[in-house]
């Protein structure tokens, strides 16, 4: 008894471990510049980009067949993370520097002229967009990422993406300019 | 330095030096010795909902409301937020929002009241007895009472206090340094309530558990150093004053620590890891109003100075009293200011409106002509360290500067971009007048914004991860459906085989 139970289990234990060193051996890897594509693309599959979803992004990317600054829900920074890994192509410096001056946006819908159909909530790749149907719709700004899907679907034309308002949580001074002329000590009124 | 020097141990009245600093105009003779004056009731009071850092308060109140003085308008929400009362009584006309005492000029959820007039008290606060209180009875009345720090920062009280909980503390510190020219309402308030302002420490003392309570004032306010040493012996626990030297930014809490204890708080740690709470001397005295007399924070003393005011003068003023009364109660503009700062001149904060309200962190009103504003033009770099040498956290401001106006944010954080305390001593001591604080806070606010963008596109993936989830679930509970109805047909199909024929197809589910 005693000795059949040791046997199963050395055969076991040995069965196991050959596996598991089988599984180290002939590990197959998704090629790992994929995955980091994908850990920094947003993840949130709006189809700005053109292609199929983030996953479709990063393939084409690690292919080099699409431009680290394609995805513009992303912008900056994601331009900026990705070049770290996939390297700037010839020109992309430039772009990255033209992305520099993106401002974050978000939807916003005209209520007046929303008639509660109901398709821009289906669209909405983060549920940024709440209000039941035949009832008019508005927008989450903190989930919405400006992709603009929900634009391209609106019947009336109700909805716009627009700079992200500024209030006074996100609200910091302006970069004093290097200029070399009148300045005074002390914080000078800023502007909106 | 974690623990006490030798010197310390031995002469515990010993002051330390504070590396860095400036010695700015003092200005602080325009109203020093005028007694304060209350201020009449405004005709209308505008009562941010928030005045603290932390979350916002919940409006309690409608419009066309009456409300009384003291009367609870704004609910504290959160574990990190204050109460809002009604400085006076009156109708509230709205509920809305109203431009900010702010640079930005934004907008913030604000309370407006007319004023009756008769400025009728409500129902005041439970009193306290604070000697047979225990501490939490007393944390509790404090944040009541909506009380936050006044020094500027308006931290809740009762939130810092709370601090007892999780370090060892030993002594209570309170901050009547003062450091920012100009200001002198805190020495006012120590020359002319010194005994509540002690009555207060020793509420607060009580409440945080502490054996030791050690006033610091700067050196050139030796009235105030007088009233306060005339209460020495009024508690039960050892208090002393400490001077300490006129020198700006004295007042910050790390800096008087230091000078205090000689004990330096490590870069982004709290003074509590010391064992040191530090308390603004005008926060001590809110805290002998509330607990003594069930009087929650409804108004303040600020200082009203600058050559652009005609009489400039130390003001009791209720919270929400828009900046232009207050600026004509005190006889109003000389002359077209060139700039009109809430605070003190060296942290304090432009606005462009004067609508706007005192808050319970203004600690100053000024209008500053333009000779004070020593504008002058900006020039290059010229490494000459001046900056360095004021800087009070032993920083390299002209390097900081360098790279942010690179566009390396993440350089400037290596060399201690986030431990920059925004005292502007180096913009002031800058021979080129390079605007170097400014650099910071700008940079200070990117980082913060760069940071909850990150923060947000992680929610955001996760919202997105949630929809495929449930879409999936969704085509899948279709697909079950569909399936379920195939298989229920085709039953009835071996059951009823003539029927079957005349039947159609099922419809497609609608989308
Ligand atoms: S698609 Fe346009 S009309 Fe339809 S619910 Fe959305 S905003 Fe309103
Ligand atoms: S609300 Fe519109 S723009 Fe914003 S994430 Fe949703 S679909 Fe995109
Ligand atoms: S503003 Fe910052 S860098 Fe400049 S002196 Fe003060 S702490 Fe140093
Ligand atoms: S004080 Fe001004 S000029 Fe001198 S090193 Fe600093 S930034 Fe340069």
């Amino acid at each position: 008894m005693i000795v059949a139970a040791s046997a199963m289990s050395t055969l076991g234990l040995g069965l196991g471990l050959l596996l598991g060193l089988a599984a180290r051996r002939f590990h197959v890897e998704t090629p790992p510049l994929l995955g980091e594509i994908e850990k920094i693309l947003p993840g949130t599959n709006c189809g700005a980009c053109g292609f199929a979803g983030c996953a479709g992004l990063a393939l084409a990317m690690s292919e080099g067949a699409a431009p680290i600054t394609a995805c513009p829900p992303g912008g900056r920074e994601v331009a900026l993370a990705l070049a770290e890994i996939v390297g700037i192509e010839e020109g992309a410096e430039a772009s990255i520097a033209g992305m520099a001056e993106l401002q974050p946006m978000v939807a916003f819908i005209f209520e007046d002229h929303c008639t509660g159909c109901g398709k821009c909530f289906k669209r909405c790749p983060t549920d940024a967009i709440v209000g039941a149907a035949k009832q008019i719709h508005t927008v989450v700004m903190d989930a919405c990422i400006g992709c603009d899907a929900c634009v391209d679907i609106c019947p009336t034309e109700a909805i716009v993406t627009r700079r992200k308002p500024r209030t006074l949580n996100n609200w910091y001074w302006d970069k004093p300019a290097l200029a070399f002329g009148a300045a005074a000590p002390g914080r000078s009124a800023g502007t909106a | 330095m974690a623990f006490p020097s030798l010197a310390a141990l031995l002469r515990p009245s010993q002051i330390f030096a504070v590396r860095g600093g400036v010695h700015p105009e003092p200005g602080k003779h325009l109203t020093a010795e005028a007694e304060v004056l209350d201020m009449p009731v405004p005709p209308l009071v505008r009562v941010p909902l928030q005045q603290h850092s932390g979350a916002m308060a919940e409006p309690l109140v409608r419009r066309d409301d009456i409300v009384l003085k003291g009367q609870l308008i704004g609910q504290a929400r959160g574990a990190m937020s204050a109460n809002i009362h009604a400085p006076t009584s009156g109708r509230v006309i709205a509920v809305g929002h109203f431009t900010a005492p702010h640079p930005s000029n934004l907008p913030i959820p604000t309370i407006t009241i007319r004023s009756d007039g008769e400025d009728r008290w409500g129902p005041r606060l439970p009193r306290l007895r604070p000697e047979d209180a225990n501490p939490d009875e007393i944390a509790a009345q404090i944040e009541r009472a909506g009380i936050v720090g006044l020094g500027g920062a308006a931290f809740p009280a009762a939130v810092k206090l709370n601090q007892r909980r999780k370090y060892a503390l030993d002594l209570l510190l309170l901050n009547g340094a003062e450091c920012e020219p100009y200001l002198t309402c805190d020495d006012r308030l120590m020359r002319e309530h010194a005994e509540g302002l002690v009555d207060g420490a020793g509420i607060m003392a009580r409440a945080l558990g502490v054996s030791r309570i050690v006033i610091a004032v700067e050196a050139n306010k030796p009235e105030a150093i007088a009233a306060l040493r005339r209460y020495k012996h009024a508690l039960g626990i050892a208090l002393s004053v400490a001077v300490v030297p006129t020198q700006y930014p004295m007042g910050s809490a790390k800096h008087l620590v230091l000078a205090v204890t000689g004990k330096e708080t490590p870069a982004r740690a709290r003074t509590a890891e010391l064992g040191v709470l530090v308390y603004n001397v005008g926060t001590a005295h809110a805290v002998h109003l509330a607990v003594r007399y069930g009087e929650p924070l409804i108004s303040r003393i600020l200082t009203v100075s600058g050559r652009a005011i005609a009489r400039p003068a130390n003001v009791r003023v209720l919270i929400g009293t828009p900046v232009a009364d207050v600026i004509a109660f005190c006889g109003g503009l000389t002359a077209e200011p060139d700039r009109v700062l809430l605070g003190g001149p060296m942290m304090g904060l432009p606005i462009q409106n004067l609508r706007v309200p005192v808050v319970k962190g203004t600690c100053g009103i000024l209008a500053l002509s333009a000779a004070e504003t020593r504008a002058s033009a900006q020039m290059p770099c010229i490494r000459c360290g001046s900056c360095v040498q004021a800087c009070p956290c032993g920083l390299t401001p002209f390097e900081m500067n360098a790279r942010i106006h690179a566009g390396d944010l993440d350089g400037a954080v290596k060399v201690g971009l986030m431990d920059c305390i925004a005292c502007g001593a180096c913009a002031y001591a800058c021979p080129s007048s390079i605007p170097l604080v400014q650099a910071f806070d700008h940079a200070k606010g990117k980082l913060a914004e760069t940071q909850s963008r990150k923060h947000q596109q992680e929610e955001t993936r996760r919202l997105a991860i949630a929809r495929q989830a449930r879409e999936a679930a969704m085509a899948e509970a279709k697909r079950q459906a569909m399936a379920r109805r195939k298989a229920e047909m085709a039953a009835r199909k071996a059951t009823e085989p003539g029927a079957a024929v005349a039947e159609l197809p099922p419809a497609q589910a609608a989308p």
